[in-house]
């Protein structure tokens, strides 16, 4: 009846409302640029094209039985209410199909949890609201917040390309190189995420969660607090930018001055202070 | 007629003879389950209003990036609120009504078993809302860490009013828990005689298996929350890490509640389309029993699939490989209830009244949302899922066009039983179209955004996702005006004064004990025991 048939019409003419959006980042997950992501990425539209399979058959019926066996048309109904044929079979088929789509998930969650034989660690920890970042050998620590202005978000100028999704220092990492994340938080349950580098991982106050990521393309990856954590859960964004191996170093060895110059004036400022305090 | 053994005391009852009492005071002390199932409805129905301005808030902030009308503390209160009133405000009491209507016609007895205990379960509710709702005007924000309330969040971080809510949540849950005994005992011993199991109406056993899950669960819930009352004020560290506890815990506690909370809120809306569908099919349920195992298995699985809404917290491989697998079990009966509607459809003789266009609505719908569960079951898939509106999505279509639209259907096809009123099909088709229209441009495009990676519970966003937001702010409009048509339909039909214009069959293909009686029907019914066949 019209039931069916105005369903899909309504679905095409969404479609072309909303054609504009194809253009923008996605109406699907990105396939990203990490091996994590991109299996991630394969699973997620098998799945999806699974059920869009199962759905055309049901919906199918449905519909033919919808225009087929209307009373106005004279339909007289029957009177069979089971069929053991039939129902064993919409039983045992659902079933093996999740069983074909049990065992790449299984595969990739392996995948995902194998942490091992990392080339760097980072620490990650979540606080309200912003990100802390520590390059555990390195010696390296920063935090990390939320760039844009708040006139930009009162709407009193003009907003950024990347508005809500800019931060003051960015976690850079070297391509093509395993790195394990140890993420945690100081206050409330966060979570770290970056879409196109196929991570999720809880940041839970007490406890570290292992995670890994591995970027094959240089560029810069943003996501965003997942796990509401009060006030400005919207505004602590995530920017990974990957790197070459020789610019990484060149970074590294830049953040250590930092910290050595910090250490080093903070030492001479105390020992000016000493000085000072002794001839007062 | 004898009256002693059900009216031994000294409240002036009525009879046959004078009818209710009339005022406040037949609603205040009534112990009739069609008054208590009148006020479980119509509380639900208010609530249903204030939550969706609620939601109708929301989506006005969600227009379009930066501040629009909220700051982002109110935002969070706003949304916590809304889910809050929806699932415990809204779908539950509504259930809950129709479960009071309906269980004792459909099994032929006077009354639900325990009345005076059914008014109680009632009444709490008014004043749990009330103390809800009045943190929105306490000094300091209301309850804003989202309805799933994680700790450490809602406990150390919490607001004074997250104590008005804990205690709101108790009398809730004690409130669901006496109903649920209440149907447990009235659908096990008042059956009239030759009623046995296998024909007991599906509307009934589904609520029969809901019941046996509230009173599993609800205590659960008060566990939770008096956690939460004991880390904020007598330092315990259930959740604090810092104290020896794990906030982990608190998710674990939280969804074994939570999980089988969602199919209490869907199940007894599966028997609502079980019974429906066959009505206007003019054919028998395809299956019976098979529906009723199904609905068993749908229970007893909800129980070991919790951990699907924490796959994110950091729990070892094997854990997760339980998990993933046993919510993906779930779709299979799942799976079976919409094939056995569809085949009771088929070689059916169909007509299209409003309550089989939304049993139809809910049909296609509520699948669409079992889809979108499936790919969420799949662990990896879920990491990029979960705290996204891909979720928000789901759980939407399996709860508007899941639960609201069976809720909905239900009233449309039991409203000319119990008030004599037959509706215009006119406007009840109108209303069906809107909500269908409605709901799926607010709900749809927000697969995509969770996919294209806009985080839940936010209420500001970059701006690559303005252009679906805004899509669906305009379908949340469109879906929450057309409730306004069922509301006139509901009072028209409630308040009307003309002669009664439905039959007491008022459905051709309608069965069950229910529609032997007059529409509307009488203050009490069935208080001789009809004969099952």
């Amino acid at each position: 009846m019209q039931n069916g048939i105005s369903r899909i019409i309504l679905f095409i003419s969404f479609c072309f409302l909303a054609m504009k959006a194809y253009a923008t980042p996605g109406i699907n997950m990105p396939y990203g640029v990490s091996p994590i992501s991109q299996e991630i990425y394969n699973l997620h539209m098998a799945a999806f094209y699974i059920c869009c399979g199962i759905g055309a058959i049901t919906f199918g019926v449905l519909l033919y039985s919808l225009i087929k066996f209307r009373k106005s048309k004279g339909a007289e109904a029957a009177h069979f209410h089971e069929h053991l044929g039939i129902e064993i079979f919409w039983t045992v088929i659902p079933t093996l199909i999740l069983v074909a789509l049990a065992i790449p998930a299984t595969i990739v969650l392996k995948h995902i949890h194998n942490t091992e034989e990392s080339a760097l660690t980072i620490k990650i920890t979540g606080y309200q609201w912003r990100w802390k970042y520590e390059y555990l050998d390195q010696g390296i620590s920063f935090f990390s917040k939320l760039s844009t202005t708040q006139d930009q978000i009162n709407n009193k100028t003009k907003k950024d390309d990347w508005y809500l999704l800019e931060v003051d220092n960015e976690v850079v990492v070297p391509v093509n190189t395993k790195v394990k994340l140890l993420v945690t938080a100081d206050d409330v349950i966060h979570a770290w995420w970056v879409p196109e580098l196929g991570v999720k991982q809880d940041a839970v106050p007490g406890f570290i969660n292992e995670n890994w990521i591995l970027v094959t393309q240089p560029g810069t990856y943003r996501g965003q607090c997942g796990e509401l954590c009060g006030v400005n859960h919207a505004f602590m964004p995530i920017v990974v930018k990957a790197v070459s191996q020789a610019e990484f170093v060149k970074w590294v060895s830049g953040h250590q001055k930092v910290a050595e110059n910090k250490l080093q004036d903070d030492s001479l400022d105390k020992a000016k202070a000493a000085i000072a305090a002794h001839h007062a | 007629m004898n009256h002693d053994i059900a009216h031994n005391n000294e409240i002036s009852h009525d009879d046959d003879h004078h009818g209710p009492e009339t005022g406040f005071k037949r609603w205040l002390f009534t112990t009739n389950h069609k008054d208590i199932g009148t006020l479980y409805l119509t509380l639900s129905c208010i609530m249903f209003f204030v939550a969706g301005t609620m939601a109708l808030i929301i989506r006005v902030e969600l227009f379009e990036p930066g501040r629009v009308i909220l700051n982002p503390e109110f935002f969070n209160q706003m949304t916590t609120m809304h889910g809050l009133i929806m699932v415990f405000g809204v779908i539950m009491p509504a259930m809950a009504g129709l479960a009071n209507w309906l269980i004792p016609m459909m099994i032929g007895s006077p009354d639900m078993a325990l009345p005076r205990l059914n008014n109680w379960s009632f009444w709490l509710l008014p004043f749990a809302f009330s103390l809800l709702g009045s943190t929105l005007f306490m000094s300091g924000p209301a309850p804003d860490f989202g309805w799933t309330f994680y700790a450490p969040l809602s406990t150390t971080y919490g607001p004074k009013s997250t104590d008005f809510f804990i205690f709101s949540i108790h009398l809730m849950g004690a409130s669901s828990i006496m109903a649920a005994l209440n149907i447990v005992v009235t659908i096990f011993n008042m059956r009239a005689p030759g009623m046995t199991w296998t024909k007991l109406p599906i509307f009934v056993w589904t609520w029969l298996i809901t019941a046996f899950l509230l009173l599993a669960v609800m205590p659960v819930l008060a566990g939770c929350v008096t956690m939460m009352l004991m880390d904020r004020h007598f330092h315990t560290s259930f959740f604090n890490a810092a104290g020896g506890g794990d906030p982990i815990l608190f998710q674990h506690v939280f969804w074994f509640f939570g999980h089988p909370e969602v199919y209490i809120l869907i199940l007894p809306g599966f028997g609502v389309i079980s019974e429906v569908i066959p009505t206007f099919s003019r054919k028998p349920l395809f299956g019976y029993m098979s529906m009723v195992y199904a609905s068993c298995m749908i229970a007893i699985l909800g129980f070991v699939v919790w951990m699907h809404h924490m796959f994110t917290t950091g729990a070892p491989y094997e854990a997760q490989l339980f998990f993933m697998y046993a919510t993906m079990l779930v779709a299979v009966p799942t799976g079976i209830k919409v094939f056995n509607w569809v085949a009771t459809i088929f070689k059916g003789s169909i007509t299209f009244e409003t309550p089989m266009l939304f049993a139809l609505g809910f049909l296609v719908m509520f699948t669409l949302g079992g889809f979108s569960g499936l790919m969420l079951a799949l662990v990896p898939s879920d990491y990029q899922y979960r705290d996204s509106y891909f979720v928000v999505a789901h759980f939407h279509y399996v709860l508007v066009s899941g639960s609201l639209f069976t809720i909905i259907t239900a009233v449309y096809y039991w409203l000319p039983k119990w008030t004599g009123q037959m509706y215009s099909e006119r406007l009840g088709q109108i209303h069906f179209w809107l909500s269908v229209i409605g709901m799926n441009v607010t709900f749809l495009p927000m697969h995509f955004l969770g996919l294209a990676g806009m985080p839940r519970r936010i209420p500001d966003y970059a701006l690559q996702f303005t252009d679906f937001n805004q899509i669906c702010t305009i379908g949340a409009f469109i879906f929450g005006f057309a409730q306004l048509i069922l509301l006139y339909i509901v009072l028209k039909s409630c308040f009307s004064k003309s002669k009664p214009t439905a039959t007491s069959q008022v459905w051709e293909g309608a069965k069950g004990l229910e529609w032997t009686l007059p529409s509307p029907v009488p203050y009490h019914t069935f208080e001789t025991a009809p004969v099952i066949q």
